[in-house]
């Protein structure tokens, strides 16, 4: 019992919420970038939160149902077709054996996810069915879905179709999009004038954005404290001795262009990190198009807990409202 | 050394040993991370040791940041008392030093390298003031490496030569990065080496390639059917230079499944390794072939 793929969309993965426990050894997390629109989907059609979905980035697959399947699109707006007939997102969608889905342009937002009651039931790997190209593991065969794929599907469990996720407990990014930061790890690097151009800034978010990092351009440079670069850290100020990167660590290599590391990061390197997007915000980051206008907002601990309390609770509540 | 300690946002601890790179550095994060999983504290979910740093993620909704800072804390300074020890093991690892193929590669990128005019052996050997290539090569496999961090992509490790500092091997990396690297590329940038165990993207000089597997997310290689990935922190790396016949014989033997590096268990003793480096290092190659 299989879902054929027609059409890929760009860049379509296996995602689930990922694989913990191996960033030691290099292996990111990984898992779909925006969880909480992949929570979401996968309430609305039955499935554990955690099930593996469909991320797509841009533009939407088209994919042939080989059985009778519930069906939710979450994250960004892009218009559904089943056969052609247009429906809503965030909504628990019936669909027949031999009907098709697909999808119109991205109107906003960047990625969307595509739970089926069951869940996309490839083999685990280390724990999780999320794809990591980079590393050619999870997923289809550790890459991208291709035309002629075809995805199993797991045993799907009793949902009811119909039901949705009201506007309110969606989320998008605003604009400008902001995002909050805690400034730490190697903040004390940057001058003062830096460290206030930084949040002062209005970025964009660069062509170079994917499930590895995004890249924002447009700020000012960034200058650095002067110093005699220690042993080992390479002759560029923005240079450090190779540490481990955070999820959500902002490096500005040379001092010109900000790097987000997101799910997929790569573990660690030798550029200097002025700070971490908090938790709460993760999400946001993954529903960024290339040139979307950014502000990054100073934090303290406390604010990026009562965030992350806050995030929880909205969770919370689509929970009691999908129950 | 009194560690540095910042929040990497609300789910990671970062605590940095020294700003410097030294063993050290390395020695005391690698303590202090093997204290913090030892210590079993509830709500950490994953402990990263690096060169001269680590990065503890952990569960704020479990343990509140400043109390997670605070046992941290503990722990570096149990791990100052403790004796400078690990066990680890060591590995002897094959390298085919000028090899076709990362030629072909590091032809293929000239204009973003340093020396356009030489290859990168000939660029390392003369700024490290080797006069000849093969003095250089020898320099590099002479003596062993720690593996002081795994990581930036999967199984990819980071190795620091074990040797005083003013005979470490220091090279800079590409002016532009490259975007190929065949895999299992024997790196080297700034102070460390490094293997490539995907083939991608990258920026440090090319000396050789290995034919052992490191990264294998199919298990099909005999010693990685356990895990994927062969390096952990603190494993000692000693390289030795292999000809193309050799090269293709172990290709071989890894395609039929035969392929073994010499592994061996050790005990370091870094206050040992410090009094009398270099006969230290050949007891440690010793151990290898069984003297």
């Amino acid at each position: 019992m299989t879902i054929k793929v027609l059409h890929q969309g760009l860049a379509t993965s296996v995602q689930d919420l990922g694989r913990p426990g191996y960033f030691h050894l290099g292996i990111p997390m990984g898992g779909a970038m925006d969880r909480y629109a992949l929570r979401a989907a996968n309430r609305l059609v039955g499935n554990d939160e955690g099930a593996a979905g469909l991320e797509a980035v841009f533009m939407g697959p088209k994919l042939e149902f080989q059985r009778d399947a519930l069906v939710a699109v979450t994250g960004a707006e892009m218009p559904v077709r089943i056969d052609g007939q247009e429906q809503p997102g965030w909504t628990a969608l019936p669909v027949k054996a031999g009907q098709v889905l697909s999808f119109d342009f991205l109107k906003s937002g960047a990625r969307i996810y595509i739970a089926v009651s069951g869940g996309i039931d490839v083999p685990e790997v280390l724990g999780s069915r999320s794809t990591y190209a980079i590393g050619a593991m999870g997923g289809v065969a550790g890459r991208a879905i291709q035309p002629g794929d075809t995805l199993p599907l797991g045993a799907a469990g009793a949902a009811a179709p119909g039901r949705t996720v009201p506007e309110a407990l969606r989320r998008l990014p605003g604009t400008p999009a902001e995002l909050r930061v805690l400034p730490g790890l190697y903040w004390h690097r940057l001058t003062a004038e830096a460290q206030a151009s930084f949040f002062a800034d209005e970025w964009k978010v660069a062509p170079e954005a994917d499930r590895m990092g995004y890249r924002f351009r447009g700020g000012r440079k960034l200058d650095f404290v002067q110093r005699d670069q220690p042993f080992g850290a390479g002759s560029d100020p923005s240079n450090i001795v190779d540490s481990c990167y955070p999820y959500g660590s902002i490096q500005v290599p040379g001092g010109t262009e900000p790097i987000i590391l997101h799910r997929d990061a790569v573990s660690g390197g030798g550029y200097f990190m002025l700070g971490t997007v908090i938790s709460a915000d993760m999400d946001l980051i993954g529903q960024l198009q290339p040139h979307t206008r950014t502000r990054f907002i100073e934090v303290t601990m406390e604010q990026a807990l009562a965030a992350r309390h806050e995030r929880a609770s909205l969770l919370e509540t689509l929970r009691a409202h999908l129950n | 050394m009194a560690a540095r300690y910042s929040f990497g946002g609300d789910e990671h601890l970062f605590v940095e040993c020294s700003e410097e790179m030294s063993l050290a550095a390395f020695f005391q994060s690698l303590s202090i991370s093997r204290g913090v999983r030892d210590s079993g504290i509830r709500g950490v979910t994953e402990i990263c040791p690096a060169n001269a740093s680590l990065q503890v993620k952990f569960d704020p909704d479990v343990i509140k940041p400043e109390d997670l800072l605070q046992e941290v804390r503990a722990i570096e300074t149990a791990a100052a008392q403790a004796e400078p020890v690990i066990s680890t093991r060591i590995v002897e690892i094959p390298v085919f030093y000028n090899d076709p193929w990362t030629h072909e590669t590091l032809m293929r990128f000239r204009e973003r390298h340093q020396e356009p005019g030489g290859t990168d052996l000939d660029y390392a050997a003369r700024i490290n003031g080797y006069g000849a290539v093969d003095d250089f090569i020898a320099a590099h496999a002479g003596s062993p490496w720690f593996v002081s961090m795994v990581g930036f992509v999967a199984g990819l490790p980071f190795m620091y030569q074990m040797v005083d500092r003013p005979r470490q091997l220091e090279v800079p990396k590409y002016l532009r990065p490259r975007t190929d690297t065949p895999k299992l590329t024997v790196g080297h940038g700034g102070c460390f080496g490094c293997i490539y165990s995907v083939r991608g993207a990258g920026g440090y000089q090319m000396f050789g390639i290995t034919p052992m597997p490191i990264f294998d997310p199919a298990q099909k290689t005999s010693y990685l059917r356990d895990f994927m990935v062969f390096f952990r922190p603190g494993d000692i790396v000693k390289f030795k230079a292999i000809g193309r016949d050799a090269y293709d014989q172990a290709v071989e033997e890894v395609e039929r499944g035969t392929f073994a590096p010499p592994i061996r268990e050790v005990t370091f003793d870094l206050r040992e390794f410090q009094q009398d480096i270099a006969g230290y290092n050949a007891k440690l190659q010793g151990l290898l072939h069984d003297h």
